[in-house]
């Protein structure tokens, strides 16, 4: 057993509103620069939609994330190591610029510097690539907001795989939810694999992937191996960039800027203990479907008294232990079991996990004849079919996404009795397996959802890897040319002057 | 003029390009890239990067082993000047022949392509311009050869790269007389070997040939001051 410590994250869809607050304040703080202009560490899309970059998710087109041999060993889709140099002056399953959309500015100067004239000066949009005039915008980062476009096309969705997909064209059948994403910190991401420079490592104290901006050389294999496509190459400085989970937050104990902005209060951070020796195994297991049941079984109970051994004896922080003991995201994914990984089958073991969103019942005007299972609705009427959320969230299997949900329902089906006719029912909590204090615990944490309730994060350590004497004077979190601030002007090696968020703060 | 670009300019050359991509690397290794514009169109690139890569490979070893290779292990191989040259021009030809269309479809693309033209630099463009030229020099050099392949002109170059690396005074007597053509290219490529620190090509020093024996396939980083396990 070979504990290690993995900051995780849960979104809880079924509070998500959509109004993209994480993906603004995200861009504000990491990617308002050139060259990326065009990323989205933090992006929010309406399902069903082909999403961003278009057809992410549909790896027979990509070739993201892992591929399991016949003899049972994992290797990128893409290819393996002499596959992966075979292609590296020409990255056959790249996306273009144009999957992700091409970045525009608005010529808002025109608005004030217009001379009179007989029209209303327009602000007019301009190629932020080319600097060249657009005449019409084709494609955006939420072109498929609130279902725009036509089914026809949103519905090359690829979680509609196995379903029956023409009635939900219908405008009596109709359904959305909203999917926001980032990197998903993988317990084994394909992005790391698959650089040939070794610049993508994971970090061993919080799990974090990060891109070591001085050994990428912009190979952009990365971004091609990603299957979520959560890592961007930035065309002006030839690096691959991605979320950092914000780690300069994560270090001070606070949540992430997507986290800490959410008004839906969707979003939990907390610790997950895990064996990075099961890693292999459990990626590699034949089925897809019993690959979210295999990734359960390498998390570590945080109240066991052996992990707590190795997990002290591997040089595991004692708050990080509490922490994850306390951990929301232990609660969801492994005691509740309501929160799911965002398409298991990519084999990447993802570590942003997601509660399905519960929807409306089906023709609520008939409400009569509804298929109701005793006190609680039939999950097989909520408008977003089973199967849908079980292709995004299990690849495919359905049985725990209704238990899931069938758990949310009883959780507002008790609360209700219990708050609104003081009844404790203990029926409905004992049908789908809780106790009335998991039910009121489930509530405190996902109704209530208080700020210290979501966010369980401890500091980081420097005391144990650095002396504090040797940082006296120091510079802080730069990526530029040692404490430089980067204003000297006319570079020797070329290149535009690279623009750190810290500096942009200044 | 001759005994400057050929006695005094191959070392000028290789001090720079040996010093200069040092302290790149050391000062300023984020300015260390191939500096790839596929994001931004992959018309043209596929085909045009992958001749170009390939075809400039070829000829690229073709000169370091033509030209390095002492002499006597050619004698010991029975392998003869004139095969040699032969040798040179056939897969120069065809290799150059690669690199000259790939070249010209990048080259192309980095003009014509408002995006890539857009987002390129002076170097970017400047250092393509020339190694395309050079390419098309180095074509222009095998219509020359073409008129004596008993090997005699080439012979003349192996000694003089052999005289630059052992420090011969009079290194550059051996090629005073041949060809403009063959002294154009040789000066071209001493002027890219100049650039080359400050410039894309950089590139070429980190081909990432450790990644296939590289164990595993994740990276983890400890912070850890005396790590007792060592990184996967």
């Amino acid at each position: 057993m070979k504990v290690r410590a993995q900051i995780g994250m849960v979104l809880n869809l079924d509070k998500c509103i959509g109004c993209h607050t994480c993906s603004v304040t995200c861009k504000n703080v990491w990617t308002s620069r050139d060259g990326v202009e065009y990323a989205w560490f933090n992006n929010v899309e309406t399902k069903p939609g082909i999403g961003y970059p278009k057809d992410w998710e549909n790896q027979k087109r990509w070739n993201g994330g892992w591929e399991r041999s016949k003899a049972g060993k994992l290797r990128p889709k893409q290819g393996a190591k002499w596959r992966i140099l075979a292609n590296i002056f020409a990255n056959p399953d790249l996306p273009e610029i144009d999957d992700y959309y091409e970045p525009f500015d608005f010529d808002y100067d025109h608005l004030k510097s217009a001379p009179e004239m007989e029209a209303f000066p327009t602000a007019r949009p301009r190629s932020k690539l080319s600097g060249a005039r657009m005449e019409k915008i084709e494609w955006g980062p939420n072109w498929e907001e609130i279902l725009g476009g036509e089914f026809s096309k949103r519905s090359k969705d690829a979680n509609f795989e196995g379903i029956q997909k023409e009635i939900y064209g219908q405008y009596e059948n109709t359904f959305m939810m909203y999917l926001p994403r980032l990197c998903e910190h993988c317990l084994n991401p394909t992005c790391a694999s698959a650089c040939p420079s070794g610049a993508i490592y994971k970090r061993e104290d919080d799990g974090v992937v990060l891109i070591d901006q001085e050994k990428c050389r912009g190979w952009r294999m990365c971004v091609s191996a990603c299957p979520y496509k959560k890592i961007y190459y930035n065309w002006s400085t030839g690096k691959s960039e991605k979320c950092t989970l914000c780690y300069p937050r994560l270090e001070s104990g606070q949540p992430t800027v997507c986290s800490e902005t959410c008004v839906g209060r969707i979003r939990y951070i907390g610790v997950m203990l895990y064996d990075a020796d099961k890693i292999a195994e459990a990626a590699s297991v034949e089925n897809d479907q019993d690959l979210y049941d295999a990734q359960l079984g390498v998390f570590l109970d945080p109240s066991d008294p052996d992990v707590i051994a190795a997990a002290r004896a591997e040089g595991v922080p004692e708050d990080w232990i509490e922490s994850a003991r306390r951990s929301p995201i232990w609660k969801m994914a492994m005691e509740w079991k309501i929160a799911f990984p965002l398409h298991p089958e990519f084999r990447t073991l993802p570590m942003v996990w997601y509660v399905p969103p519960l929807s409306p019942i089906q023709n609520a005007a008939e409400a009569g004849q509804i298929g109701t299972d005793g006190e609680m609705p039939d999950v097989k009427s909520l408008r977003i079919p089973v199967k849908y959320l079980a292709n995004m969230l299990t690849a495919g299997d359905e049985a725990p996404v209704v238990s899931a949900l069938e758990r949310m329902l009883a959780m507002r089906s008790y609360m209700r009795s219990k708050t609104v006719d003081g009844v404790i029912n203990l029926g409905v909590a004992q049908r789908v397996g809780l106790t009335p204090q998991q039910i009121d615990e489930m509530y405190q944490i996902m109704a209530i959802a208080n700020y210290e309730d979501r966010f369980v994060i401890p500091t980081t350590h420097r005391e144990m890897v650095e002396d504090a004497y040797d940082l006296r004077s120091g510079c802080g979190f730069t990526d530029g040319n040692g404490c430089s601030s980067g204003v000297s002007t006319g570079k020797l090696f070329g290149g535009r002057k690279h623009i750190t968020p810290a500096e942009g703060w200044t | 003029m001759s005994y400057f670009i050929f006695g005094v300019l191959p070392y000028v050359a290789l001090t720079v390009l040996v010093v200069g991509s040092i302290a790149r690397y050391e000062r300023d290794p984020f300015t260390w890239k191939s500096g790839s514009s596929q994001l931004l169109g992959r018309k043209q690139l596929i085909w045009g990067s992958i001749l170009f890569h390939v075809g400039i490979l070829i000829v690229f070893f073709g000169h370091l082993i033509g030209m390095l290779t002492p002499v006597e292990l050619f004698h010991a191989l029975h392998i003869s000047y004139a095969f040699k040259q032969l040798m040179a021009i056939v897969v120069g030809g065809i290799a150059g022949a690669m690199a000259i269309i790939g070249g010209a479809m990048l080259l192309h693309r980095r003009l014509f392509n408002p995006r890539v033209r857009a987002s390129s630099t002076f170097a970017d463009t400047g250092i393509l311009v020339l190694l395309f030229v050079q390419i098309v020099v180095g074509m222009g050099t095998i219509l020359v050869s073409i008129q004596h392949l008993d090997g005699g002109e080439m012979v003349k170059f192996m000694d003089w790269a052999r005289a630059i690396f052992t420090l011969r005074k009079d290194a550059w007597h051996i090629v005073a007389d041949v060809h403009w053509i063959y002294k154009l290219h040789i000066l071209l490529g001493l002027v890219i070997f100049i650039l080359f620190p400050f410039t894309r090509l950089v590139h070429m020093l980190s081909v990432p040939v450790r990644y296939l024996w590289r164990p595993g396939y994740q990276i983890v980083r400890t912070r850890k001051r005396n790590a007792s396990q060592p990184a996967e």
